[in-house]
């Protein structure tokens, strides 16, 4: 080993944390940053600067950094990509050894690699694309409670995705009225029903009142249906005390499941809750409020397919993804590469989905996507296509705003849904024969035929998806 | 809300899970569902139950999954045959995934009497 002696004072960062001949270790956790410098800044600085920043160095040499082998912690900055289209950014891909996190901790990930670094002067803007996590790492993570093999097993539902509901109006009904809105839902053929995310304990209804008349819901329309029902009863609480009561009381009436938001909960609250669930034989939904604060800025923050990696080793049975119906084709390409990070055993490189690395997930369960908001009937055929079935579609608006009420609204939905999965699976193109598979499966279902009617207004908005899907 | 007269009201039903809420499948549908499974390379396979106790995880099987079975014709026989055996039960079609350890198609073909 070469002599080191110790040199006072501020070097360029590029010195030693700019190694483009590195070959990154299947073991590095590997990251990938688009970075905006401030003009003048050379490329290689600004990567060598993100590297450090997020890893073992600061701003001037220090004597104790000899009493270690920077040379084996240290992050590195290995290459260097334009963006295409965007002459002012450039992607940085950083590797980091896996020694510099603690194990099944993405608190610690996140905190060293959005840490600080974000702030950095240096740079105007820095957004962080995507993590490849080592799978050496990914077995120190507990990761989701159940998984989605297990979930179908548990509640029998098989071949097809699952169907569900937030109940509306989000706030201020009281509890009995609000597990009547449940029940409603359940025992017209939806699987499950959820709490708005700020549903949690208000005056208008505390907790624990909601959770005996939801279970009450839950059971009563179970033993009439002759299927298995559940709720996602909100357990997000001010502290984990809180949390963990709630939830101990939702596994008590009968629930088979939970809910969490992971972001404004935080990702201690949330692995833990996960484990909680593990332990318990409780299915988690994981909700996203705040998501968009930190990913909808291009050139800032971090891009939803790292929160959604980051959530399926912190632990969640079911993750919101956004609908894609009705939003740009780009779009929907990034949101199927993030549903396949959350459901996949190996997710290879594909920059036309926005993957910048072969992802290993090994033997990691799966999440449920979750397709939810403004979406009806007429959008059933494209939901299936582009989700499959391995997720959970959720008509709020689309089950509640039917003429005849809640049971009939679900039971509209139940049947547009089984007509898909039945026509698909005898060969049918769903979204060019959308017309005719829901038309047909209208005749025996009243209740279908009037959905339809209902929402017949938005059917433009359908047609266009139309469209962008035959491409 | 207008008016009562124009509004259905909704009968809570006793349904079976996947296609529980469509009109019973023709032989013809159901030839095209033991088509799709056999596609994807799926094990088809039959259980049955008396409705009463529907409600199971775990339903009696129809002696063994067909591994390795091509033959729609004789996959829609053996559920004929469970269906003489046993004609109280239910008989449901599985297609075993052994990839995913699930079950890729799962449903009713014939009703019993309750």
């Amino acid at each position: 080993m070469a002599i080191k002696t110790y040199d006072a004072g501020v070097k360029e960062y590029r010195d030693m944390y700019w190694t483009p001949e590195y070959v990154p270790l299947d073991t590095d956790l590997l990251a990938c940053f688009k970075c905006t410098g401030q003009p003048g800044v050379p490329r290689e600085e600004v990567a060598a600067a993100v590297a450090a920043e997020s890893s073992t160095g600061t701003w001037s040499t220090v004597w104790s950094e000899l009493l270690t082998d920077l040379e084996y912690y240290k992050g590195r900055a290995y290459r260097i990509e334009d963006v295409p289209g965007d002459k002012e950014s450039f992607y940085a891909f950083v590797a980091y050894p896996i020694d510099l996190f603690e194990e099944g901790s993405i608190v610690n990930v996140l905190t060293s690699l959005v840490g600080n670094v974000f702030g950095f002067k240096a740079l105007r803007h820095l957004r962080l694309e995507d993590i490849r996590f080592p799978i050496a790492y990914i077995k120190t993570c507990n990761g989701p409670p159940a998984g989605i093999q297990l979930e179908r097993d548990r509640l029998n539902k098989y071949g097809r995705p699952m169907l569900g509901a937030t109940i509306k109006p989000k706030l201020g009904l009281s509890a009995k009225n609000y597990g009547r809105a449940v029940y409603e839902c359940l025992r017209g053929g939806l699987d499950m029903t959820k709490d708005d995310e700020n549903v949690n304990s208000q005056p208008f209804m505390r907790w624990r009142d909601r959770f005996e008349f939801v279970g009450e819901a839950i059971q009563k329309a179970q033993a009439e249906t002759g299927e298995r029902k559940g709720h996602y009863l909100n357990v997000t609480a001010p502290d984990p005390e809180q949390m963990y009561e709630r939830a101990e009381f939702a596994k008590e009436v009968g629930s088979p499941i939970i809910m969490h938001d992971f972001i404004t909960g935080g990702f201690t609250a949330n692995t833990g809750l996960a484990k909680w669930c593990r332990k318990n034989g409780m299915l988690l939904h994981i909700h996203r409020a705040m998501h968009a604060v930190i990913d909808r800025h291009p050139k800032h923050g971090i891009h939803f397919r790292v929160l959604a990696k980051c959530l399926r080793l912190s632990g969640g049975d079911h993750l919101h993804t956004g609908t894609v119906v009705g939003k740009l084709e780009g779009d929907r390409q990034s949101t199927l590469g993030y549903v396949d990070q959350l459901r996949e055993s190996f997710v290879p490189e594909d920059r036309s989905r926005g993957v910048f690395f072969d992802q290993d997930w090994g033997s990691m369960p799966g999440v449920m996507a979750v397709a939810s908001g403004g979406i009806h009937v007429w959008h059933m055929p494209a939901l299936l296509t582009i989700f499959g079935d391995d997720s959970m579609l959720q008509f709020g608006g689309g089950t509640q705003g039917h003429p005849w009420g809640n049971a009939a609204g679900a039971a509209a939905n139940r049947v547009a849904l089984e007509a898909c999965v039945k026509a698909r699976n005898q060969g049918r193109e769903l979204e060019k024969e959308a017309r005719d598979i829901l038309t047909e499966a209208a005749r025996h279902s009243p209740e279908l035929a009037i959905a339809m009617e209902t929402w017949k207004e938005i059917k433009f908005e359908f047609d266009t998806v139309d469209k962008l899907d035959a491409a | 809300m207008k008016n009562g007269s124009t509004m259905g009201d909704y009968q809570t039903a006793q349904t079976l899970e996947t296609f529980g809420f469509l009109p019973k499948l023709t032989q013809d549908e159901i030839y095209d569902q033991i088509a799709y499974l056999i596609a994807n390379g799926w094990t088809p396979a039959i259980e049955h139950e008396h409705p009463s106790q529907a409600y199971n995880h775990y339903w009696t099987m129809w002696k063994l999954p067909f591994f390795g079975e091509q033959d729609l014709e004789a996959v829609a026989a053996e559920l004929e045959a469970c269906h003489r055996t046993y004609p109280d039960h239910h008989v449901r079609l599985i297609g075993y995934d052994n990839y995913t350890q699930s079950q890729g198609v799962c449903f009713v073909a014939i009703e019993g009497r309750a």
